[in-house]
């Protein structure tokens, strides 16, 4: 079974994208920030990452950096989840290493279709 | 609704534009019907059937067929489809075509997803004799899906389903949730409002025709006319494209599937030589 880290503040978020992503064969690990995010994949590198962008701690940007930068770290498929909808931010996102990009409000049919699209499925 | 309503709307859509209408399924027809109403005016559907029958008005029945029928799409609908239209079959019409033009059809093209993902692909495809110029035309029954699709703008819901993110924000700009296609792109296609039972000899003929999850819509009595019809309008090493899972076995003998290629159908056994 592949697993997919969520990355999320929002608890109501992590438990909607946890729901989608179990239905299409996921199993789940969440994280609240970036920085709880490195600690789970130098534990245990996951197959994807569903990344928010605004978060304490750590934003996901951040993360996604430094995710690169870890030894395996260039192997997790990283779909960035966020409100954020500008073109400009969007091509940051792709130049910094996501392979896909969801805007919220998203639902399953849409993180199934991506996930689809980045070759997770 | 009843059974007299049912049976009412099933003809009508059989005998304007070739629908099967399931009178059985009352859930499906009322889904369908219950925006026209509020639109129309009418506090109810069986206020607006009840005018229907008592004024018998074209504009209104017209209305009322277009309701019923399936506008269900998303953009790349089929990847594996549109990723072999990309890599192999656009860039083969366009070898065989050279100094000419490839024509493309979306026959029943809904909101519009699907011929904007044929321009996107032809935009996307390597290989493609520089001479050669790619004609897209797009039609529907429906006016307000044509009004649609003609003005390129969609949300972001839309956008987001089938539409990999790449390819969003080349060919897309957004205000806001409404994600508009690039003017280049929308200005490529032409648009008719056609009615596919209808005589379409006026329409010329194409190299590939989309026709995708239609044929299930339709009354068994007109299918073969309709594909046939379609078959007619391909040119001879020209591919008809029906959704993947959809088969022409027992309709027609006018077209044969490409191998390993569900939903891809062809009039010439060189063309299905070279897609093996």
């Amino acid at each position: 079974m592949k697993t997919c880290l969520v990355v999320d503040d929002s608890r109501v978020i992590r438990k909607v994208a946890r729901r989608a992503l179990e239905d299409i064969g996921f199993e789940i690990a969440e994280a609240a920030d970036g920085m709880e995010a490195l600690a789970w994949c130098r534990a245990a590198m996951p197959d994807a990452v569903l990344l928010d962008w605004n978060m304490p701690v750590m934003n996901g940007l951040e993360f996604l950096q430094r995710l690169r930068q870890e030894p395996g770290g260039d192997a997790p498929v990283v779909v960035f989840c966020t409100v954020e909808n500008r073109v400009d931010n969007i091509r940051l996102a792709l130049d910094t290493g996501a392979d896909e990009y969801i805007m919220k409000p998203f639902d399953g049919e849409i993180i199934a279709a991506k996930f689809a699209e980045a070759g997770l499925l | 609704m009843t059974p007299e309503d049912m049976d009412l709307l099933a003809a009508l859509g059989r005998a304007r534009a070739g629908l099967k209408v399931e009178t059985d399924k009352h859930y499906v027809v009322e889904s369908r019907l219950a925006p026209l109403a509020r639109r129309e005016g009418y506090p109810s559907i069986e206020t607006l059937l009840a005018a229907l029958r008592a004024k018998r008005e074209e504009r209104l029945i017209w209305a009322v067929v277009e309701a019923l029928t399936v506008n269900e799409t998303a953009f790349f609908r089929d990847r594996d489809t549109f990723a072999f239209l990309r890599d192999v079959a656009m860039p083969e019409l366009s070898r065989r075509r050279k100094d000419g033009s490839v024509r493309i059809w979306s026959a029943a093209c809904s909101t519009g997803q699907e011929i904007y993902s044929l321009a996107i692909a032809a935009e996307e495809a390597r290989g493609l004799e520089p001479g050669v110029r790619f004609e897209f035309f797009a039609s529907d029954l429906s006016e307000r899906c044509l009004e649609k699709a003609q003005s390129g703008l969609y949300t972001q819901f839309e956008v987001q389903r089938g539409l990999p993110i790449r390819l969003l924000i080349k060919h897309f700009e957004n205000q806001d949730e409404t994600w508009a296609i690039s003017p280049r792109i929308r200005q490529t296609v032409r648009w008719r409002r056609i009615n596919l039972t209808s005589d379409l000899t006026g329409m010329g003929v194409f190299d590939l025709v989309m026709l995708r999850n239609v044929l299930p819509g339709l009354d068994p009595s007109v299918r073969a006319k309709v594909v046939e019809s379609m078959a007619a309008r391909l040119t001879e090493d020209g591919l008809l494209v029906l959704g993947e899972t959809e088969s022409l076995a027992g309709v027609t003998e006018a077209l044969r599937p490409l191998p390993g290629r569900p939903g891809l159908f062809a009039r010439d056994p060189a063309f299905r030589a070279a897609a093996a």
